[in-house]
């Protein structure tokens, strides 16, 4: 591994970093709504057993934040040292969303502190909450701002290149490009899902394991159907990103396709293998919607691989990226409206409460949900190569000249993996250590619902 | 002021900033080690430290991160110089970094009531490498170690491991951070009224401020040997560091006297901020030796308009949040001592 070369090793260090970070940022991103959520319902039908969720999630929520911050410093700091020569060049167009994020960041790690040393300090609960709008929106902040920085990236604008030189620059130009509000948007949105389906699949298991307090089904409503809604909107706003691709960078589509021939009426191809003389087998071909994707007709005209030159193209492998996290996006939906229909059922009369083949269904939204928001970015990422900044930088062209990347990807390794495990034994033993029924025991709240007399 | 002076005034303020509010949480590191692990004392002096930190641990992350974004997004040079060079110290930096930040949540947010001996030999180990460790860059940013040489930069291991400027610098470092925190930490039980833990973190105030002085006399010399060019650009400027000197000298006073505590730390960050800024400002026009000038290497005037107004924007939001921050955890007398109710 240490014999590969610097350009190779500085992707994988950059993919590994990314890929541990984006589980605890989405995390921070989506969290903090969710916690919003309960405490807010928790004040206006003055259910404690709501506050009490918003609290045991906050609780929990701040050991994720710590891996979170140190992941993103991590990565903060590396883009600088593995990628000096895209930060000197690209830098001078696209600092100003990076700058900006920091302020965001302050704002998050300013109320949360506030937000969690607080909770009986005030005399009406409500101002609690407030101090969570602050969280919500710097979180979400900062995932606008490296998030139009990752658009940029892929669809770059906001200066011009003469002779070799980059000049007249425009940052914002090149914050608000074409990939920003697709990208930002489906970004926060799938973090809003992976969120709330981490959330329902703790509650799920929490009732398979045969709890049966009602503190956990009001957990499992509030989550399940969250992540229904967010699911549904991630899935719309994926629709657009497609549309975006379609014309802006129309080579990821095409590898994400095997869309080789520009055409109108293209088929979707899902799944399938590609043998050596490129012929595709055991495929499901769905007639029009890759046109339908790209544009909402069947008439639109998709534009195909062989336009690109060989060496300007993608990794065709990424289709089964595409394709996974659509399939997920899939059960993202359809699971939640199954627990719903049953939810009906079980309301008109049938009270045998939820079978296990559907709770362990449940349970598998937040690993999927994770999963799904994981192979987006794998499928965004290597559809890009092999650009850095697309049409204008190569990766090869851009990575650190040091030939110790590759000590550095072990040094790193081992810190991610012992970061990961402490952080699930800590959690794990956080909430073991702290049963709810003791705790609403504690905070003088019934098991069934509403204060002791 | 030009916008490269703007811009470098803003960052060396927020490396102020970090230094400060980083020097006294490694430090608290070292003295929660010490006391409750070497010692034995008992683990007031650990209660305290940990009441301070909760709220605000990672807002001291941040003052790093934005540093190093605003650093490379105003001078996008030093991405490419500081960037390639320090790839092997900068990834151990951010390792301890990262074990320090995550293994400090778990101690503190996790369930457990004892202090894990792993967290705190963790905790206080990383207060002295990760200052030795950072202080490093200002000893690089003399010149000399780091070279250009058919576009490859490179970093001259042996020149730095031998060179006692780095030494000195790396000594400074860990003393000052010990001043610094001991002289914070005696003011904070002082307001938390605990007599024990003041008359022990007053005894280390005391016992690390000769030291520091030394220190700073020695870098201040170790300067001329290494570069003559900033020496004498330090000589210029020799009354900041003479005010400095002076701060010293009354906040020490006033915590051998036990009076003005408040006082005495802000006579303190006096103290750091006049040789900080007489410094940075006898180091320019260069943010490293020779080889990036802040004239030079500027990024484009319309991305520095941007950076400015934006840094501005930002401070009408930071402001106010760091002072509802203090004013609920550092100037609540309810909540330093320890009355106010505990975490979610
Ligand atoms: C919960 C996670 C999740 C789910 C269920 C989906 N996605 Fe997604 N997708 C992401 C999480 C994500 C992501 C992690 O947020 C990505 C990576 C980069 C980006 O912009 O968003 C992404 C990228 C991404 C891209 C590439 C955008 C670009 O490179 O600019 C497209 C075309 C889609 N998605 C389309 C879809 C469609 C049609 C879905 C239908 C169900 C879908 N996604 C479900
Ligand atoms: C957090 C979710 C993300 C994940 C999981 C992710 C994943 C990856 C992966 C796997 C690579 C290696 C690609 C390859 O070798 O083919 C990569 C490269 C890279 N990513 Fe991302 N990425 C994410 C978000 C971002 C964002 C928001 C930015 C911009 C700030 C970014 C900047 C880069 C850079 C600079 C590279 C190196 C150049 C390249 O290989 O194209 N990434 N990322
Ligand atoms: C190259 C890409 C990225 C960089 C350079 C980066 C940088 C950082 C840094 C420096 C931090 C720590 C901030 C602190 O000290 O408080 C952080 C945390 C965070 N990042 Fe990232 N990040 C990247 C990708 C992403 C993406 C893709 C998202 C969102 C989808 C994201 C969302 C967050 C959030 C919400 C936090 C706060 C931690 C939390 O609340 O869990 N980051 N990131």
């Amino acid at each position: 591994m240490v014999d590969l070369d610097p350009v190779t090793l500085s992707r994988m260090l950059t993919g590994l970093t990314l890929i541990v970070h984006i589980v605890f940022a989405s995390i921070g991103v989506g969290v903090p709504l969710m916690i919003a959520l309960a405490e807010w319902r928790g004040i206006r039908k003055n259910d404690p057993h709501y506050t009490l969720l918003a609290r045991r999630w906050a609780r929990g929520f701040v050991i994720s934040v710590a891996v979170g911050v140190v992941t993103g410093t991590s990565i903060g700091l590396q883009l600088s040292l593995l990628w000096p020569t895209f930060m000197r060049v690209a830098g001078q167009a696209i600092a100003l969303p990076l700058f900006m994020e920091t302020f965001a960041f302050f704002v998050e790690a300013i109320f949360l502190g506030i937000y969690l040393y607080t909770w009986e300090r005030f005399k009406k609960p409500m101002i609690h909450l407030l101090l969570l709008i602050p969280v919500v929106l710097g979180s979400s902040a900062s995932a606008f701002f490296i998030t139009s920085l990752n658009a940029f990236m892929n669809a770059p604008q906001g200066f011009t290149l003469k002779n070799g030189v980059f000049a007249e620059f425009k940052p914002l130009v090149a914050m608000f490009n074409p990939a920003t509000p697709t990208k930002v948007s489906h970004v926060l949105a799938s973090s809003y899902t992976a969120s709330a389906g981490l959330l329902a699949g703790i509650a799920a298991y929490s009732l398979l394991r045969g709890r049966k307090e009602a503190y956990f089904k009001k957990a499992l409503k509030l989550t399940v159907i969250s992540t229904f809604v967010f699911a549904v909107s991630t899935a719309i706003i994926g629709d657009f990103s497609g549309k975006f691709l379609a014309k802006y960078q129309p080579e990821k589509l095409a590898a994400g396709e095997w869309h080789f021939e520009t055409t109108d009426r293209a088929p979707l191809i899902y799944g399938g293998v590609m043998d050596e003389s490129g012929s595709i087998k055991y495929a499901i071909k769905i007639p029009y919607a890759l046109s339908i994707l790209a544009g909402n007709s069947p008439n639109t005209e998709v534009i195909g691989l062989n336009e690109f030159p060989v060496d300007e193209r993608p990794s065709l492998k990424i289709h089964y990226l595409f394709d996974t996290m659509v399939t997920i996006g899939g059960l993202l939906v359809l699971i939640p409206l199954i627990y719903m229909f049953r939810h009906r059922l079980s309301r008109k009369g049938n009270k045998r409460g939820y079978p296990k083949w559907l709770l362990v269904c449940l349970v598998l939204l937040g690993p999927l949900a994770m999963a799904a928001t994981e192979l987006g970015w794998l499928y965004a990422e290597f559809g890009r190569q092999p650009w850095i900044v697309r049409g204008y930088m190569k990766v090869a062209h851009a990575a650190t000249t040091q030939d110790t990347v590759g000590y550095m990807i072990i040094l790193f390794l081992a810190l991610y993996i012992v970061l990961c495990l402490s952080c699930v034994k800590v959690l794990a033993k956080l909430f073991r250590n702290k049963d709810v029924v003791e705790e609403m025991r504690e905070l003088g709240i019934h098991a069934k619902g509403g204060m002791k007399p | 002021m030009s916008y490269e002076v703007v811009g470098i005034t803003i960052l060396w303020t927020f490396l102020f900033g970090y230094l400060i509010v980083a020097s006294v949480d490694f430090g608290a590191g070292f003295f929660s080690y010490y006391t409750a692990v070497v010692t034995r004392h008992e683990n007031k002096v650990h209660n305290i430290i940990q009441r301070y930190l909760t709220p605000v641990w990672e807002v001291t992350n941040v003052f790093l991160i934005f540093f190093v974004v605003g650093l490379v997004g105003f001078f996008p040079d030093t991405a490419y110089f500081y960037g390639t060079a320090l790839l092997v110290p900068g990834s151990l930096a951010i390792v301890l970094l990262a074990l320090r930040g995550a293994y400090y949540a778990y101690n503190t947010y996790g369930s457990s009531k004892e202090n894990d001996k792993i967290y705190m030999t963790i905790y206080g180990a990383t207060g002295l490498l990760l200052p030795a460790a950072l202080s490093t860059i200002l000893a690089l940013s003399e010149g000399g170690i780091i070279t250009e040489t058919n576009g490859k930069v490179r970093l001259d291991w042996i020149q730095f491991f031998s060179n006692p400027y780095t030494w000195s610098v790396v000594i400074l470092a860990l003393v000052s951070v010990l001043y610094i925190s001991a002289m914070f930490l005696s003011y904070y039980a002082k307001r938390a009224e605990d007599q024990h833990s003041f008359e022990l973190l007053r005894r280390y105030a005391l016992f690390w401020s000769g030291p520091t002085i030394l220190a700073c006399v020695f870098v201040f010399f170790q300067i001329n040997r290494q570069n003559p060019e900033h020496f004498e650009n330090m000589l210029n400027m020799s009354w900041m560091f003479i005010a400095s000197l002076i701060c010293f000298l009354i906040a020490v006073y006033f915590v051998w006297k036990k009076v003005n505590l408040g006082w005495a730390f802000v006579l303190v960050m006096l103290q750091f901020a006049f040789a900080w800024y007489g410094y940075g400002r006898s180091h320019l026009p260069y943010i490293l030796y020779n080889q990036i000038s802040i004239y030079e290497s500027f990024t484009n005037e319309t991305m520095a308009i941007a950076l400015i107004i934006a840094f501005i924007a930002g401070l009408f939001i930071l402001i106010p949040s760091l002072i509802l921050l203090l004013r609920l955890f550092l100037f609540d007398s309810k909540y330093v001592r320890g009355h106010s109710p505990k975490k979610g």
